[in-house]
């Protein structure tokens, strides 16, 4: 993954030939309607689906059965349903995705935009803070912190993956905040005497908001697959349902082995859709911060091309 | 020079942060880690006073030292290499199993990000110059390889490869009927590389399309720039343009984010060695979260972040010496 800190572009839009003020409304719509449609079904899913199914853990004696109309996706070995189990693994991953989204939210926004706005020594450390803890490999460092504590609730998981996750995104923030800082706007409104919290919430916070949201699909995207990861390895929080600890048990019971492909196909693609759509939504974040990143198909550019009758009229201006 | 000592600086600070952590995280955590062993073992059967008074000597808790002469203790017997005992492989030192284990990883992760990363950079340079070509509509499908998890989709290749078609093997880094263990020969370089083909090829895929939208974003906005348009009215050749003086200004950020990337790439491998039961680093640190052995652990978390620290070094300087704006910037 290359996150690239991109100084901030001036909005300027591509002036199509025939002016389409739809297009430039909803900028590449078809990505951000896939992304948010796909996502906010997952969404439903974990939302709603524990309440429509039965018990995750009950315990049957079709064990191992293939998809049917009664398991819609199969059984585990011990002939619990896999449908309700993802349902309930749905909603633990979201979970655990929204609380670090929200937790790296407000680390990376204190250490990447303060640090920034104030300069100075502030800066230099917190700047530092947030190099060092972006350079150690998080993941190994989540299992080792992990692997002291014997009982582990949901929350403190994402603690953890918080903790160790919101570095990357604090340094983007603060290279967009030191280029705002600088702007002429900033500095009229420091002359005019604004306060400095003022300054910061009313004409910095307003222009980061698209990055801010782009950072946060980021870490959620980050925290479900890093949760997911360290559930595998068997580290997760006790007793939770994730996407992460059904694959773990697919795995410790010879799901793959035994060819059970409907135990750990469903919360793998279910993770690997939610990541994609949120993905999609970020693509679509950065093409309205960058409008030069807006892709141009062919069929696009062939839009931008002038009509017979505008043709016409331009030919007759020039001659 | 200035920005060599810089960098030199930052990564001896991050190394220290790196130790530091390493020591306090264990004291730090609420309980105590002897009775947090104890009641682990109780499990599994009676545990003694004798037995608890081993523990205590072995995680160095039975000391009457206070903090700070712990800590002077734990950096001088890591500056002399002694990271203790494993409890997993009892009697070998950690620092012996991570001998054997690392020279693995090394290879996997090391070959294949350096393969992801050309092919990435590469494909990425292509769809930036030509938008809305076959490449350049490739991006939103990698994208989605990015957001699989690298262990599902090593789970996925090996159910494919290894039980339906069973083209490639299910686990191991090597032969182990025909080779008896490591050695020098032509045979056993093929068997490595058979064996390590499934988990390079997870790590590839997993982390191509991070590389590819990367280099593609800054390839279309370094096109952008007036200096592409002198290039373009000079009359330059557009391979020349596109190489030269597009490819080699929009790579920096890739390298620059290096830092980000093999963190990723290295939290993937572990689990991804996992699934394969390869025989590197990762699947050590498995062990050792399953066994409880916690020097172990501490050890290869240590090391872990070295090599990293070390990675990102050499891909700082290399920075330093492939643009020489940052060295005269500071």
């Amino acid at each position: 993954m290359a996150i690239i800190t991109q100084d901030p572009q001036p909005a300027v839009a591509h002036v199509p030939a025939t002016p389409r003020r739809r297009r430039l409304r909803l900028p590449r719509a078809p990505k951000l309607v896939l992304g948010v449609s796909i996502a906010s079904a997952v969404v439903l899913f974990g939302v709603v689906g524990p309440y429509l199914v039965g018990n995750p853990s009950s315990v049957r004696d079709v064990g191992l059965a293939g998809p049917t109309s009664e398991f819609i996706l199969g059984t585990t070995q011990t002939g619990q349903d896999v449908f309700a189990q993802l349902a309930h693994a749905t909603r633990g991953s979201l979970t655990i995705g929204l609380v670090v989204g929200a937790l790296t939210l407000v680390l990376s926004a204190f250490f990447g935009i303060v640090g920034a706005f104030a300069g100075g020594w502030l800066d230099e450390t917190f700047s530092l803070i947030s190099n060092v803890m972006l350079v150690i490999p998080g993941l190994p460092l989540v299992i080792v912190i992990s692997s002291y504590i014997p009982e582990k609730s949901i929350w403190l998981i994402a603690a953890v993956l918080a903790l160790t996750g919101w570095a990357g995104s604090a340094r983007v923030l603060r290279g967009f905040t030191l280029s705002l800082r600088n702007r002429d706007y900033v500095l009229a409104a420091r002359v005019s005497g604004e306060r400095s919290w003022r300054i910061l919430s009313v004409e910095i916070l307003p222009n980061l908001i698209p990055l801010l949201a782009s950072q946060v699909v980021f870490a959620i995207i980050f925290a479900i697959l890093g949760e997911a990861g360290l559930s595998f390895l068997g580290l997760g929080a006790s007793g939770s349902f994730t996407w992460g600890t059904m694959l773990f048990y697919a795995q410790n019971g010879l799901a793959l082995r035994l060819g059970a492909w409907w135990w750990f196909i469903p919360p793998g693609l279910l993770l690997a859709l939610f990541g994609a759509a949120l993905s999609l939504i970020n693509f679509s974040i950065d093409e309205i911060i960058n409008p030069k990143l807006r892709a141009q198909t062919r069929s696009d550019r062939k839009k931008w091309s002038m009509s017979r009758a505008q043709l016409k009229d331009a030919a007759e201006v020039t001659v | 020079m200035r920005y060599f000592v810089q960098k030199l600086g930052f990564y001896a600070v991050a190394l220290w942060a790196a130790l530091t952590l390493n020591f306090f995280i264990p004291r730090l955590m609420p309980g105590n880690p002897v009775d947090i062993m104890v009641s682990k073992l109780a499990a599994k059967g009676p545990v003694t006073e004798a037995t608890r008074d081993a523990i205590a000597a072995m995680l160095g808790t039975d000391t009457e030292a206070s903090l700070w002469q712990q800590y002077g203790d734990y950096v001088s017997a890591i500056v002399h290499g002694n990271l203790g005992t494993s409890v997993a492989y009892f009697p070998a030192s950690v620092g012996q199993i991570i001998d054997q284990t690392l020279p693995w990883t090394v290879g996997l992760i090391g070959l294949s990000t350096v393969i992801s990363f050309l092919i990435g950079v590469g494909l990425g340079t292509f769809a930036g110059w030509k938008r809305g070509s076959w490449v350049d509509n490739l991006i939103p499908f990698t994208t989605m390889l990015q957001s699989v998890p690298y262990f599902w989709l090593a789970l996925l290749l090996l159910f494919c490869f290894g039980s339906i078609w069973q083209v490639f093997p299910l686990n191991g880094g090597y032969d182990v009927y025909t080779f008896p263990g490591v050695e020098a020969s032509w045979g056993f370089t093929k068997s490595v590389l058979y064996h390590g083909a499934l988990p390079a090829l997870t790590i590839v895929i997993s982390s191509i399309g991070g590389w590819m939208l990367g280099m593609r974003n800054m390839m279309v906005s370094t096109l952008s720039e007036d200096y592409i348009l002198t290039a373009e009215a000079k009359g330059l050749r557009p391979a020349r343009i596109r190489f030269a003086y597009a490819a080699r200004n929009a790579v920096l950020p890739s390298i620059s984010g290096f830092a980000i990337s093999l963190g990723f790439v290295v939290a993937g491998s572990i689990v991804t060695e996992a699934v394969f039961s390869y025989p590197g680093i990762g699947s050590a640190l498995l062990m050792a979260v399953n066994s409880n052995d916690y020097a172990l652990m501490q050890g290869i978390f240590l090391v872990i972040t070295l090599a990293v620290l070390g990675a990102n070094l050499l891909v700082d300087l290399l920075y330093g010496f492939i643009d020489p704006r940052t060295r005269a910037r500071s």
